[in-house]
């Protein structure tokens, strides 16, 4: 079993890394050609990041894009989990199904609907709806994580500070919401990092007159090969991996992923 | 703490906010999506309210039979390729050390939330005649030189299930983790092999689960819209990528919405499905 499983591991891990390797052996080649192995090395198609404008406007783009548009998908889902969770109101159930909805159906259907509606009501174009757009779209992350975090107060806690007499306010401030930061955090790393990565939503509702990264390797690919596309999807990966690790570091990442905690 | 029904309607303020939102930028862009579907297209790219059919009609052409086709055969075959080999992966997951599932995790994580566009960037490099596997293939005297595999449907396929894999593994982890461990152990004090334990006790206890996982996936790998178009051909194209095209490029809005329309219909039946398998489950 334990060869098998190692066999397994290897041929996953070989398929997940391959590209990746790849990618990263080009984003070091020394002129610009796409050759691996890599001829000479170079880390100029990283600074490119940083130094040309274009590719700095739009990861400038991105990251105020990701910043906001997980800011308003959390103050979206905070008061609604709060809500689901404090009171007894099935039909409010309706809304946790609406917020769930954008990221269980195929992406281009909430792009399209998107489009659709900026164009009805003349906005499209702006770059604010993008963060409007992204909020709405990836609502079920926050959404989930705080349910999840929700459902693992325990209830006596909360009943012992109402008896004290603490008021619904002061029981949020005080009991409730140093319960759940951590969920609160892992909601908005996992909107961060899918919405800095996310294409097709950003491409229709500002494609024509914002460039975020993805829509920019996406216009660039078009016009032929830069090493900054493979410098930039490295720089990405990495940030990924580091804000993932720390969730996993600071949270309980096989507990937010569905895992029963260990002392149930 | 007891959960009481709001009383008063200071109760409700919570809600005010979070309803007000996903109604005004999620169910009127939908209601508007679905209306525009309905509309008439005028030449130039505009269209102007009616209520036609025309839109809809459109459907009963060969061409959209072929990429209705194709989807779906595309997004079936991905999804049984992530399931085959998620299942045991998962499964050996599941029972791995905490270290090893959470870095796992942490890797399986980045890789799904990788852009598409930088996915298919990746596979057309690993994919190319000057830096791709094919050189490899040559150095190893398996190949005499070396070429580009795309476009093709194989490179399509290969990079659509690397994307869904990952997706596939999240899906199956919570119900993996939850299997009662003495299962496998009760088939193996009994003499069953490991791999023989898994088929026959672990894989017919996950039955809805797996089922509902196939139909999540396939739902998954509908929704991909750049890797058909940057490593394929024409013909390899899905019904989201012909959305795009019909909306961006083609300006023909009505008929994009259309076939929107056409795909959540065909998805929530699916998820309903999966809900349903899901069900089951829990109910045995």
């Amino acid at each position: 079993m334990t060869a098998l499983r190692r066999l397994l591991f290897f041929v996953v891990g070989l398929f997940l890394a391959l590209p990746l390797i790849v990618v990263a052996g080009v984003s070091i080649n020394q002129r610009q050609t796409l050759a691996f192995p890599p001829q000479g090395f170079s880390l100029a198609w990283y600074g490119q990041i940083f130094t040309n404008p274009e590719w700095r406007n739009a990861l400038v783009a991105s990251l105020t894009l990701a910043a906001t548009s997980a800011l308003l998908a959390l103050l979206i889902a905070l008061p609604l989990a709060w809500f689901l969770w404090r009171r007894l109101a099935p039909w409010a159930n309706i809304f946790q199904l609406l917020g769930v909805a954008p990221f269980t159906l195929p992406p281009v259907i909430t792009a399209l609907g998107l489009l659709t509606f900026w164009a009805t009501t003349g906005l499209y174009g702006q770059a604010w709806t993008a963060a409007i757009s992204h909020g709405i779209f990836f609502v079920t992350l926050p959404l989930v994580t705080l349910s999840l975090g929700f459902s693992a107060i325990d209830r006596s806690l909360v009943e012992a500070a109402a008896t004290m007499g603490a008021d619904d306010r002061t029981i949020f401030r005080t009991v409730v919401l140093p319960l759940i930061l951590p969920y609160i955090v892992s909601g908005y790393a996992f909107a961060f990092v899918l919405s800095l990565n996310e294409y097709i939503v950003a491409y229709m509702t500002v494609g024509f007159t914002m460039e975020t990264l993805p829509i920019k390797i996406f216009n660039a690919l078009r016009y032929g090969y830069t090493p900054t596309m493979a410098s930039v999807t490295v720089l990405f990966l990495v940030i990924a991996a580091v804000i993932f690790g720390l969730v996993a570091r600071f949270g309980d990442l096989p507990k937010l992923l569905g895992a029963l905690s260990e002392d149930k | 703490m007891r959960r009481e029904p709001p009383q008063r309607l200071g109760d409700y303020g919570p809600l005010f906010f979070p309803a007000g939102m996903l109604t005004l930028f999620f169910v009127v862009p939908f209601a508007t999506m679905i209306a525009v579907s309905f509309f008439q297209r005028e030449q130039g790219g505009f269209y102007t309210p009616a209520f036609v059919l025309d839109n809809y009609a459109r459907f009963l052409s060969l061409f959209f039979g072929k990429v209705l086709g194709f989807s779906l055969f595309l997004a079936v075959a991905v999804a049984i390729a992530c399931v085959v080999v998620g299942v045991p992966f998962t499964y050996l997951l599941a029972r791995s050390a905490r270290k090893m599932q959470i870095a796992w995790l942490v890797a399986l994580l980045s890789i799904l939330s990788l852009s598409e566009v930088m996915i298919g960037f990746a596979w057309s490099t690993l994919f190319s005649r000057t830096a791709g596997i094919t050189n490899l293939f040559v150095w190893l005297g398996l190949m005499s030189q070396a070429q580009a595999l795309t476009p093709s449907f194989g490179a399509v396929m290969t990079a659509m299930t690397y994307q869904a894999f990952p997706y596939t593994v999240l899906v199956l982890y919570p119900a993996l983790v939850r299997l009662d461990p003495t299962l496998a152990e009760a088939a193996r004090t009994l003499g069953a092999s490991p791999v023989k334990a898994f088929f026959t006790v672990v894989v017919p206890a996950l039955r809805n689960t797996i089922l509902a996982t196939l139909i999540m996936v396939f739902i998954f790998a509908l929704g991909s819209y750049l890797l058909p178009q940057l490593l394929g051909r024409p013909q390899h194209w899905t019904l989201s990528v012909l959305i795009t095209d019909q909306a961006i490029y083609q300006s023909n809005m009505p008929f994009a919405a259309a076939m929107a329309v056409f795909l959540v219909l065909v998805s929530l039946a699916l998820v309903g499905l999966a809900v349903y398998a899901g069900q089951q489950k829990e109910a045995k």
